[in-house]
This record gives C-alpha cells, structure tokens and sequence, in this order.
C-alpha cells in the first residue's frame, strides 16, 4: 500500500463480515462455553451444575471415552494416508503427460461429490453384506463375503475409505503446488550435478512443505468433526463401533436436548481439535521451510 | 594425429546417442510406468460410482449379482416410482425447497463476501490487523462447538423449521473462507485500476462496482459454486432446523428414502433418486471444473 487511506470505509464495507462474525460466531462461541456449565433441556431455563458435566464426562459416561476412542482411531486412520495418497498421486501427475486433466478430474470428482448424502447411499451398497459390490469383487478372489456392517472393524473401515476415496482436494493443491516450483531451480541443480534423489529431498520436499502443513491443519480439523458419513452410513454401530464424537454430540443435543451437556462435549472436542492444531504450528519450525517469496504468495 | 581426433569424437558420438536412446527409453518406461497407476487408480477411483449409475436402471435382484455396469436391460421404474416417493410430495418439491435455499444463499455469499473481502485488501482502517486475525482463525475454528446456540438463536429469532434458518447468516459472510479467497483474487487487481479510477472522479463504491467487481468475474463464480456445492451436500443445517417434511431438502428426503426402504427391498428407487440428488453437482462440476480448481489452489482450505 503506497498511500495510506486510512479511514473508516473499509470498516464500513466490512460491516456485513463483522455482524456476521458477532453474531454467527463469538457469541455462539461463548454461550456454548457457559451452556457447558449449565443443565438445560430447553423447556425449563439452564441450571448452573458447575464443573458437573465436565466430571460426569471423564468419570461415568462410558459413550463418551468410546466415542473419543473412536473419533482418534478414524482420525489417525483417515488423516495421514489421505494426504499419502493425495501427495503421491500429484508426483505422478505433475509430469508431462498427456491427458492429465482427463486425471485430475476422474481424482477431484470424489472429494467435491463425497459430502452429498448420496455418496453415503452409494456407500451402504457398494459394502452391502449380501451382493454389495466390494463383496462381489473380493468373491472373485476366494475371499468370503464380508459382514462390513455387522463387524465393529470391518465398519470403521468402511468410514475411513469413504474419508480417504476424497483425497482429491488436497491433491489438486499440491499438484498446484508442485507446478509453481521454479524450473529454474530445477536446471540450477542439474548444472551442479545433483541426482533425482537429492534434488527431490532438497528441492521439492521443502518447497512442498507449506502446503503439506496447511493441508495437514485442515484435513485433521475436518476429521475431528466427521458427521454424515457415521450417521447416515453406519448409525454410529456395531456396538457403537463408529460412534464417533460429532454423532455423539448430536444425539445428546438435539435427540435427548441435553444441551448443557452436548455445549461441554462440543467443548471438550473443540480443546482436542485446538490442541492437536497448536502442536503441528509449533513443530512446524522443525519441518516447515518458508522462501522470502513475500507474503501471501501468489 | 587427426585420425585419433576423429576416431574419439566418434566414439564420443555414438556414446551420447546411446546415452540418449537410453534416457528416452527410461523416460518411455517411466511414463509407462505412471500411466499404468493412474489408470488403475482412476478405475478404483470411479468405478463405485459408475456401478451405481448402471444399478439404478437394474432390477433389485440383478443389483446384487452383478459386478459389471450395463444393465441387462434399462428399466426406469425406478425412477419413476422413486421420484414419486412413499410421502405425499414427490421428489420435485423436495428440489424446489433445495432451491429456495440455495439460490438467496448463493446471492447473499457472493454480495457478502466481495464487500468485505473488498474492505480488507483495499483500505487500512484502525485495528485491521487484529480484524483480520479474527477472520483467520474463523477458518480454523471447528464449527461443532457453534452448533447448539447457533439452534437457539434461531429459535429465539422464531426462525426454526424455515428455509430461512439456512440462508439469512450468509447475508452476513459467515463463511470466512469465501471472503479470504476473494481478497486473495483481489490482491491480485493491480492497485493502479483503483487510483486512475479515483483520478476519473469514481468513489470508493463505484470503483468496486464498474472497475473490480468485473475483473473478479471469474473468482465470483469459483465462489458461487462452491457454496452451490455445499449446500447441496449439506446435511446436518437442515437436519437440525427443519422439521416439517413438506420443507425438506433433497439431502433429507434421501435420508428418508433411506428409512423408508431399509425394511422393504426397493433398492433400485433409492438408488436412482441419489443419481437424481448428485445430478445439478455433476453437472455443474463439469461445465465449470475450472472455477473449482483456480478456487481451491488460491486458497487451498477445502472442497
């Protein structure tokens, strides 16, 4: 900005960002602190319990420890192997080939379609026990038919491949990632002898690990809150087998209008999901590389 | 003396051209190597999805006994019986509702989101610093925690069990990353537009409406149909607001579907009406799959 402008129209035409921002988000945020704090069934007015949801959580609620169980294993499941597979898919396309739209876009249709209700229809037949296509196929390896939704695994497996089948996303970012790395760097290395190996460790790894960071932030906040896929899919079962968190907090809510108690659930996974994000920004000194390209890129 | 010299620049000769014969033998494998992946991917990749096209025209009993994905022979019954539904309104009126919704909320996005996305890159105002942090650290805050007084606000503005509920926030640019989007289009607007503009006479209004808003074309429309997209996909919003059946969006009637058959064996019904609910998807998708890319890598949050 060579002149400053300083004055109050930006805050004007801010305005509309800014009452949404009061209303649609503080305040929600803060009341649902204090409801957590409180015994309220909608009908009669909230009941300050103190600490007493938050005891009762890490004390008695058996569902509770479960669905964190859960939610951690679908997480550490679903997080990593889809940025694998979106970062490996990218290397192999960011090379001169031909028909790589015909690629990107066969890879990017999942992840726009995934969250549509019905790629959850799709879901419960392709895995469906009797005749499911997933089923038919292994039976054409020998294998037996596989109860995918009667089995607390086989189901949580079922979730997990939905959540990494929609790796494409990130993966059209890396690849735009990868393509914006300057040939010349590339040319400079060769010049100086550098093989494949190293130019991949010291030139492309690095300047990738901006957006590995990014993606790695928000496909693990995106996790954490996985609700659709649970509900409409498997209905949190077997043996609550995939009751994850989100699911949880809803029936508590809006099923039981416990929402004392759902505000300090909510809570407790937003401190989880708050916490796993402040680690990966501090360890990010440790593996993050910046270039001087000045802010905000591109 | 001249003889050698010959004899080792050929030599040398036929050495590169090996070298080079070698280099695009290995560059054809490699190739090779990569196409063989990414067609096998693709398959793995879309095939769940073309099963379910083919299914949807199948008979309930073939469904369930073949792997391939033409139909014997293409019945739509179920299309027809699926459209019409087990409830007194047929799958038109549940569209109708997705558009009441999508439609305000697509318009109010868009105007929301330039206007603020337009007072952040192009004016400093006390505290902008600050502000934007905030607007950051919406993109990073976990919606869940939002949900129960988000429910009771509308309840208290007597807004639940209305179309309402699902599009009125968007009036206020309540999805921080459209906005952070567009000021990242927008620094991409050389400054120049704006100041020769100012020269012209224009104020800070008319130079937004007739100078940037044109440029930001493409960007507006990358926008428009993301929240399109999401709003099709949502599901939990009109779960939680709305209640009466005749006010249901596509992606609750589905789930209905869903109920509704779980007992009876009308597969193929539920699986032509979730062809019918991705359809405005696929077709938007592919009639305008690089406003959806430019989108995402300018920002990259999600998709």
């Amino acid at each position: 900005m060579n002149k400053k402008r300083s004055d109050y129209r930006g805050l004007l035409y801010i305005t509309p960002w800014l009452i949404g921002f009061l209303v649609f988000t503080l305040y929600p945020f803060v009341a649902s602190f204090v409801l957590s704090f409180t015994k309220y069934d909608i009908l009669n007015p909230p009941k300050f319990v103190g600490l007493r949801n938050y005891v009762k959580m890490f004390t008695k609620d058996q569902d509770f420890k479960n669905s964190l169980l859960v939610t951690f294993k679908y997480v550490v499941m679903t997080v990593p192997l889809k940025l694998i597979f979106a970062l490996l898919i990218a290397f192999i396309l960011n090379f001169n080939l031909k028909g790589i739209n015909f690629f990107r876009t066969a890879y990017y249709i999942p992840s726009i379609l995934g969250g549509n209700v019905a790629i959850a229809v799709l879901w419960r037949f392709l895995f469906s026990a009797s005749g499911g296509l997933v089923n038919q196929v292994i039976g054409l390896f020998g294998a037996g038919p596989v109860n995918w939704f009667g089995t607390p695994g086989p189901a949580l497996f079922t979730l997990t491949i939905l959540r990494i089948w929609q790796f494409g996303s990130a993966m059209v970012i890396f690849l735009a990632a990868l393509q914006d790395i300057p040939q010349d760097l590339y040319d400079a290395a060769a010049v100086d002898g550098a093989n494949k190996f190293t130019v991949f460790r010291k030139i492309t790894v690095p300047l990738l690990t901006p957006v590995i960071f990014f993606n790695f932030v928000m496909q693990l906040i995106q996790a954490f809150q996985e609700f659709n896929a649970p509900y409409l899919i498997t209905g949190g079962g077997p043996l609550k087998a995939t009751y994850l968190l989100p699911v949880y907090i809803y029936d508590q809510s809006f099923q039981y209008y416990n929402m004392g108690y759902g505000s300090a659930l909510s809570w407790v996974l937003f401190v989880i999901i708050m916490i796993f994000t402040l680690l990966i920004f501090k360890s990010s000194d440790y593996w993050v590389f910046y270039s001087d390209v000045g802010e905000g890129g591109k | 003396m001249a003889e050698t010299v010959d004899m080792e620049r050929m030599a040398l000769e036929t050495k590169a051209r090996e070298q080079h014969a070698k280099l695009r033998r290995k560059h054809r494998v490699n190739a090779g190597i990569r196409y063989t992946i990414l067609v096998i991917g693709a398959i793995i990749m879309l095939y769940p999805m073309l099963w379910l096209i083919g299914a949807s025209f199948k008979t309930n009993s073939e469904i369930f006994t073949s792997i391939g994905i033409i139909p014997k022979r293409f019945d739509f019954t179920p299309y027809i019986k699926g459209w019409k539904t087990g409830t007194e309104y047929t799958f038109g009126t549940y569209f109708t509702n997705s558009f009441k919704i999508l439609i305000p909320k697509v318009i109010f996005t868009v105007i929301s989101c330039s206007l603020t996305a337009y007072g952040f890159a192009r004016f400093d105002f006390p505290f902008k610093k600050q502000i934007f942090g905030l607007l950051i650290s919406t993109l990073l805050l976990p919606q869940v925690v939002l949900r129960i007084p988000t429910y009771l606000l509308w309840k208290k503005f007597k807004l639940l069990d209305t179309h309402a509920s699902l599009f009125l926030g968007s009036a206020f640019a309540v999805d921080g990353f459209f906005v952070f989007m567009l000021i990242q289009f927008f620094r991409g607007i050389p400054k120049e537009l704006d100041e020769s503009a100012i020269v012209d006479g224009c104020n800070s209004f008319e130079i937004f409406i007739w100078i940037l808003l044109p440029l930001m074309k493409p960007a507006l429309v990358s926008v428009a149909l993301f929240q399109f997209m999401w709003t099709m996909n949502d599901f939990m919003g009109p779960l939680i607001y709305i209640s009466s059946v005749e006010k249901y969006p596509v992606s609750i009637a589905l789930k209905m579907c869903i109920d509704a058959t779980s007992g009876t064996f009308e597969w193929n019904q539920v699986i032509a009406m979730s062809i019918i609910a991705l359809l405005p998807s696929i077709i938007l998708f592919f009639s305008a799959q690089k406003y959806f890319i430019e989108g995402i890598t300018t920002t990259g949050i999600k998709g």
